[in-house]
């Protein structure tokens, strides 16, 4: 039982200084999941994967990452890790392949074992073609999918995806997604941060919101939407200085309504009744658009602010 | 979106070649030096044709200017340099200054980049490696560089009646020490610096003095008697020394003592103080 618990910390601190970046969490990640640390920017998600990542020590708390802890054992459990930093980190003079060969041997992989390797991720990450190319004039899609390849040399039990589609454009993301499907039916672990709400929900089994350093909320994304937030939402758009005095019509109709700057969201169950009825109250939005709730939604309601600013 | 499942390892669609659950082979520590010394080598491979041009022609340029031309003029007018034609005398100095620039070239930029522009020795510290197999597997490289590039000096330079002893062999293990003698803290100073700006303070306040006033072109007792010490303490001073008495097969006795003392101490010191800025600027 134990044994399928491949991540387990304890009041899991890091501080640098006065600040606090991870403020003592509980998370448990098991076998074959994937598992994800949603937050805005500067919510400890990163501090918390570089001490998963056994390159950051422990300031407060416990941590076991594969039963081992990783100021004993930070190179053994290294070993059975594989690591997709938020930047690529990739040596861009060498060649795609090189990139792979060296990687390999710094895990004692032999060069046999490695060569073996590299066609098999090289087909993976779709680079077959451009093996021989330098890795500077690379797109940003294909570095990070190289990153992906180069983190899977060592064929790691847990992958630890770090903001992995930041920056990319919408085609990349969607083809590294695919990519990440594939990993995780082959029942490789993914532990990822990410402060979008669409990849936490395609990708993640389970997930938990950061903010501040701290953990506010925990479970599926279904189960997050469910407890925290209505069915759909109505985002209401009004002319820049009459979206106040729409306020208190909005909130007689729906359940709870958040104030954006460009715009009111109306939680409800029922979208287009809830603009029915508003409509019936004589309130005529510039535009209107009924929609599930999100991730997104969630964060706003626990957090008051939205993900990306 | 599906409710959380977890799966098991699908055995069927596993790629070939896996290693599969468990604890990893350990790895000795030589293999793992052997690993990021590959790394830069591959780098290096890279690279080489331009290296190795200027390898060949940057002191081809210091023969003919200093020990043909200048030395022609010293040796009319002074009868040379210390009982040496002035060309015998200023290339084993040459050969000492030549490894201090490649150590000052190969341990600044490159070793920021590592760290804060392509970040690989985070990536490499992602591994099973230790920050002490990332600092010297990377050094010794540069070591390596530096003896491969002595010895092409000491080809090139040896048809022209630079040296006066098979001794000077041992010039390029001199060279080596004294190019590490810089490296070594040069790789701790890379680690700390936040960006490159500093670099070129080292370059203009530290090495083209050092160049100039550590015995290379002239002896230092022709400096004036308070600059003489600053030579006393910087490495290269003791690598010309070093450098000249093995390619005129000199035995230096316990004078050689000293210059290696204070060369292993620089590679000591510098070596503490890497590891620890290392430590520091990659596992926070």
């Amino acid at each position: 039982m134990t044994d399928d618990v491949l991540l387990r910390a304890r009041g899991l601190t890091k501080s640098f200084g006065d600040f606090t970046a991870v403020d003592g969490i509980d998370v448990q990640v098991l076998r074959g999941e994937a598992f994800g640390f949603l937050g805005p920017n500067g919510a400890g998600k990163s501090s918390t994967m570089k001490m998963v990542g056994c390159v950051s020590p422990v300031s407060g708390g416990e941590l076991r990452i594969l039963g081992m802890d990783p100021a004993a054992d930070g190179a053994a459990i290294r070993a059975r890790l594989g690591v997709c930093p938020q930047q690529d980190m990739l040596d861009e003079d060498l060649s795609v392949e090189e990139n792979l060969w060296v990687y390999g041997r710094f895990f004692g992989l032999s060069r046999k074992e490695v060569r073996a390797r590299t066609d098999e991720l090289l087909d993976f990450a779709q680079l077959t073609e451009r093996r021989h190319d330098r890795v500077e004039p690379l797109s940003g899609g294909m570095k990070r999918r190289l990153t992906i390849a180069r983190a899977l040399v060592n064929d790691p039990e847990v992958l630890l995806l770090d903001e992995p589609t930041t920056g990319l454009d919408p085609q990349a993301r969607h083809v590294l997604w695919d990519r990440l499907y594939r990993l995780k039916r082959e029942g490789v672990t993914l532990i990822i941060t990410t402060h979008y709400m669409d990849e936490a929900e395609q990708l993640c089994d389970r997930l938990v919101v950061m903010d501040h350093g701290r953990i506010v909320a925990e479970g599926s994304p279904r189960e997050l939407i469910d407890t925290y937030s209505t069915r759909e939402v109505v985002e209401l758009r009004f002319p820049v200085d009459e979206q106040e005095r729409h306020v208190d019509a909005a909130r007689a109709v729906a359940e709870r309504v958040e104030e954006l700057p460009d715009r009111l969201l109306a939680y409800t169950a029922d979208g287009d009744e809830t603009l029915a009825r508003l409509h019936e109250r004589g309130v005529r939005p510039l535009s209107s658009l009924v929609r599930r709730s999100t991730l997104e939604d969630v964060f706003l309601h626990l957090t008051g602010r939205s993900l990306v600013d | 979106m599906s409710a959380p499942t977890v799966p098991g390892p699908a055995v069927a669609d596993a790629p070939s070649g896996r290693l599969g659950p468990g604890p990893r082979r350990p790895t000795s520590r030589g293999e793992r030096l052997g690993a990021v010394m590959a790394h830069h080598l591959y780098v290096y491979r890279r690279t080489w044709k331009g290296s190795v041009i200027g390898r060949f022609v940057s002191p081809l340029f210091f023969l003919l200017s200093m020990g043909l031309g200048l030395g022609a003029l010293v040796d009319a007018r002074a009868g040379g340099v210390e009982g040496l034609p002035y060309l015998r005398y200023v290339v084993p100095g040459i050969v000492a200054m030549q490894a201090m620039m490649l150590a000052f070239g190969d341990s600044t930029y490159a070793v920021m980049g590592y760290i804060k522009w392509n970040r690989m020795y985070s990536a490499m510290l992602s591994t099973p490696l230790r920050v002490g197999e990332v600092l010297w597997g990377h050094l010794l490289v540069v070591a390596l560089q530096l003896g491969v590039a002595t010895a092409i000096f000491l080809l090139v330079a040896a048809p022209f009646g630079a040296f006066g002893s098979w001794w000077v062999l041992l010039a390029v293990p001199v060279a080596v020490l004294t190019g590490m003698a810089f490296s070594v803290p040069t790789f701790a100073l890379a680690a700390w610096l936040e960006n490159d700006n500093g670099f070129s303070i080292l370059f203009r306040f530290v090495m083209t003095p050092l160049m100039l006033f550590s015995g290379t072109f002239f002896p230092v007792d022709q400096l004036p008697g308070w600059m003489q010490p600053l030579a006393w303490v910087t490495p290269l001073w003791h690598g010309v020394e070093l450098s000249r008495d093995a390619s005129e097969g000199v035995w230096p006795g316990w004078a050689g003592v000293g210059h290696l003392g204070v060369l292993v101490l620089y590679v000591g010191v510098g070596a503490v103080l890497a590891h620890r800025s290392f430590t520091r600027r990659l596992l926070s």
